[in-house]
């Protein structure tokens, strides 16, 4: 098999995995290897398997063949709250975050799958991340313009210290600076704390300028794979989802 | 600090003069046409029994001639009234409709409940509770002190108490809709799990009421996960429709699983209430005789509204301590947003599970009050229209709201008994009038009052259950409704 650069297993693993809405089959055997300490990007167009690629791997819906495998530990079967609590956090599609709870409590259920333990700690990260939330911390979610949201998405996902985090499109309906900044964070955290980031995006550009590692899907199959640079430089990707104007 | 309008009606100077009377007539005249149409079938004809119990249909066209000539003239007035005008217009006439919806609901369905329109601020809860509770207290004292031993016994009864269990039912299903965000239309069903528990473990096995009490609280939380299990994956609409259906179910088997329950006859001859074991008669070992008072049965009614008072604020300190707790906070995030919680590592399937159970566990303790003070349970009691009172109550209130649960307990439950009150009108309408009759046409007209003012209850604030340095409510109206 391809992929495995580092010294060690990756972290997390896809193998063959397919995905079927109903009758509809949405990913048709996929590989994807993502290692320790990685900013590996998953691209493609709407509608090319992306978003079930993440929720596959959170377990709603459930691969039908393939295996999904996390820090040695195949965890295809498992129950999305039992994979959350090994330690993979997310920042889902739509951000989804409560929108009638306030921005601390939102931080708070991040935090509730370590029962609290460093809460303190990690909220001081957070808001150091984004300053932002501190101002708007007793404010319920709802109220949040939508790169305050996005960043509440991540902090909540961040609360939990996770090992790996996986992200959603955290770019969508976002103007170029709060994206910007929003990848910055990102960007840092990888550098200073070796966080592993799995980066579901359309916002091609952008993911694999930051990212070590991308994967093109198209049609529920990864087409293409290489560095970040490696995949910027290829004319297939430029013409589909770079110059098609982004 | 008031209950501010919406939407204040756009007053436009430039706006067009009065529109000429031939359309606004045209207008009128279909509108009359239609309402003409639809009283036809419905108000022209009224079925009545005769001496001889035959049904006889009567004619009741005037009625409907009238209705169709106020909506004539109502339309008319709103054509040709300034644009701004029209706004209250268009409310009065959905108060209206609402009202009519209400009292035709009333003849497919019979049952309590009617609310009349009440204004609420949007922040009194800091002085307003324990205001409220202080007096709610000393209720029983006042209205002994004030009217004696006998005319002290209705208000106790028939509003303290009454309210009373309505309110507790309500924190408890506040629970279940309000925090888990559990759509549940049959939550009647544990009420009705509670008062035959208690009606056969006290008649059938001779357990006091403190022994059946808990027992009462375990059966229906037991039958909370048993409905809870096979609706885990459904979600509003359709989990309203299995709750619905699960209420019913549990009616028709206490009607026809007549060995077990008497069926319709229901169970009589439960025992009562007992003051720690010294029951309330006027025998020597008997309360009135040991705390050498004058014999009243005053004195078992004060001691069932501290009894339901007791059980109601047991949920509220519990409901309150359990928002503040992981769960709490954890049924609140699975109201938002399912997905999140579970991606967040939250186990959904416990979280709900748990909220039925105790929200079902409050209906039983409720239903085992409501059988020890009646004294006589029967199926009648237990219908769908409890849980849509019930349900009503909650959604009024404001959902998630514990204060404002309370208040639309007291006004959806008080008022139609305060309309019992109204019987010199009869000298004014005629002996035929009976103002009870109504109550769902002030219901219907209260819910529609309410969602123009308070779209989304008395208390739309939810105040943060953890907050980093002071207290601070947010305003319902910051979001839009529907999406929390």
């Amino acid at each position: 098999m391809t992929g495995a650069t580092a010294d060690a297993a990756p972290l997390l693993q896809l193998r063959g995995v397919e995905t079927f809405y109903g009758k509809i089959q949405a990913l048709k055997g996929i590989d994807i290897d993502v290692n320790s300490g990685e900013i590996v990007t998953l691209i493609g167009a709407n509608g090319a398997g992306k978003s079930t690629t993440m929720m596959t791997i959170f377990g709603a819906p459930r691969a039908r063949r393939g295996r999904v495998v996390f820090d040695g530990k195949d965890i295809t079967a498992l129950p999305t709250h039992l994979i959350a609590r090994l330690s993979i956090a997310q920042s889902p599609e739509g951000r989804r975050i409560f929108p009638r709870m306030t921005v601390f409590e939102n931080l708070q259920m991040g935090a509730s799958i370590n029962n609290f333990a460093h809460f303190d700690e990690d909220l001081e990260r957070v808001f150091t991340l984004f300053p932002r939330l501190k101002e708007r911390a007793p404010q319920r979610g709802g109220t949040l313009s939508g790169g305050e949201q996005q960043m509440l998405a991540i902090a909540r996902a961040l609360m939990s210290r996770p090992r790996l985090l996986m992200l959603d499109e955290p770019s969508l309906g976002l103007a170029p600076l709060v994206v910007k900044q929003i990848f910055e964070v990102i960007a840092d955290l990888n550098k200073r704390e070796g966080l592993t980031v799995f980066l579901v995006e359309q916002n091609a550009f952008h993911a694999l300028k930051l990212a070590h590692r991308g994967y093109v899907m198209v049609n529920g199959l990864v087409t293409m794979q290489g560095t970040g640079a490696e995949l910027l430089a290829r004319p297939e990707v430029r013409a589909a989802y770079l110059e098609g104007g982004h | 600090m008031t209950a501010a309008p919406q939407s204040k009606p756009l007053a436009d100077p430039d706006a067009k003069a009065a529109p000429s009377i031939v359309p606004a007539l045209r207008n009128a005249f279909a509108a009359a046409l239609v309402a003409f149409g639809l009283c036809f079938p419905i108000i022209s004809y009224h079925a009545e029994s005769n001496i001889n119990n035959e049904l006889v249909l009567v004619s009741r066209w005037p009625l409907s001639l009238g209705i169709a000539a106020v909506v004539f003239l109502f339309f008319f007035f709103r054509q040709v009234s300034p644009p701004d005008w029209r706004v209250w217009f268009d409310r009065v006439g959905a108060v209206a409709a609402g009202g009519m919806g209400g009292a035709l609901a009333e003849s497919a369905a019979e049952g309590e409940g009617t609310a009349a329109p009440s204004k609420a601020r949007t922040r009194f809860s800091e002085w307003f509770g324990p205001f409220a509770l202080g007096v709610v207290i000393l209720f029983p004292l006042i209205m002994l002190g004030l009217l004696g031993p006998n005319g002290s016994l209705k208000w106790i009864n028939n509003y303290g108490i009454q309210i009373m269990i309505y309110v507790m039912l309500g924190w408890g299903l506040n629970i279940v809709v309000g925090l888990a965000g559990l759509l549940d239309l049959g939550y009647v069903a544990f009420y009705a799990v509670g008062a035959y528990s208690y009606a056969l473990l006290s008649t059938t096995l001779g357990l006091s009421f403190w022994i059946c009490l808990p027992l009462a609280g375990i059966l229906a939380a037991m039958w909370g996960v048993i409905l809870g299990f096979p609706v885990l994956r459904l979600r509003g609409d359709y989990l309203a429709i299995v709750t619905l259906a699960f209420g019913e179910i549990i009616r028709l088997v206490l009607i026809n699983w007549v060995d077990f329950t008497n069926g319709y006859a229901g169970i009589s001859g439960i025992p009562h209430v007992t003051f720690f074991g010294i029951p309330f008669n006027d025998e020597d070992n008997g309360f009135s005789a040991i705390f050498h008072l004058p014999f009243s049965p005053i004195y078992r009614t004060i001691f069932l509204f501290y009894l339901i008072l007791a059980l109601a604020l047991l949920t509220n300190f519990i409901t309150l301590r359990l928002r503040r707790l992981p769960i709490g906070r954890a049924w609140e995030a699975l109201r938002e947003d399912e997905i999140a919680c579970r991606s967040l590592g939250i186990n959904t399937t416990n979280t709900k599970l748990t909220a039925f159970a105790l929200g079902a566990m409050f209906g039983g303790f409720a239903g085992s009050f409501f059988a020890v003070r009646q004294g006589f349970v029967s199926p009648e009691s237990f219908t769908f229209m409890e849980s849509a009172t019930i349900l009503a109550i909650v959604v009024l209130g404001g959902m998630g709201s514990q204060l404002g649960v309370a208040i639309a307990a007291a006004v959806m439950i008080g008022a139609p008994e305060l309309m019992r009150e109204l019987d010199w009108m009869k000298k004014i309408f005629g002996e035929d009038f009976d103002p009870t009759q109504y109550r769902m046409l002030l219901f219907g007209a209260a819910m529609v009052v309410m969602m123009i003012w308070k779209p989304r209850g008395l208390v739309s604030t939810r105040s943060p259950s953890i907050f980093l340095k002071e207290r601070k409510a947010v305003s319902g109206d910051l979001v839009k409704e529907g999406h929390g």
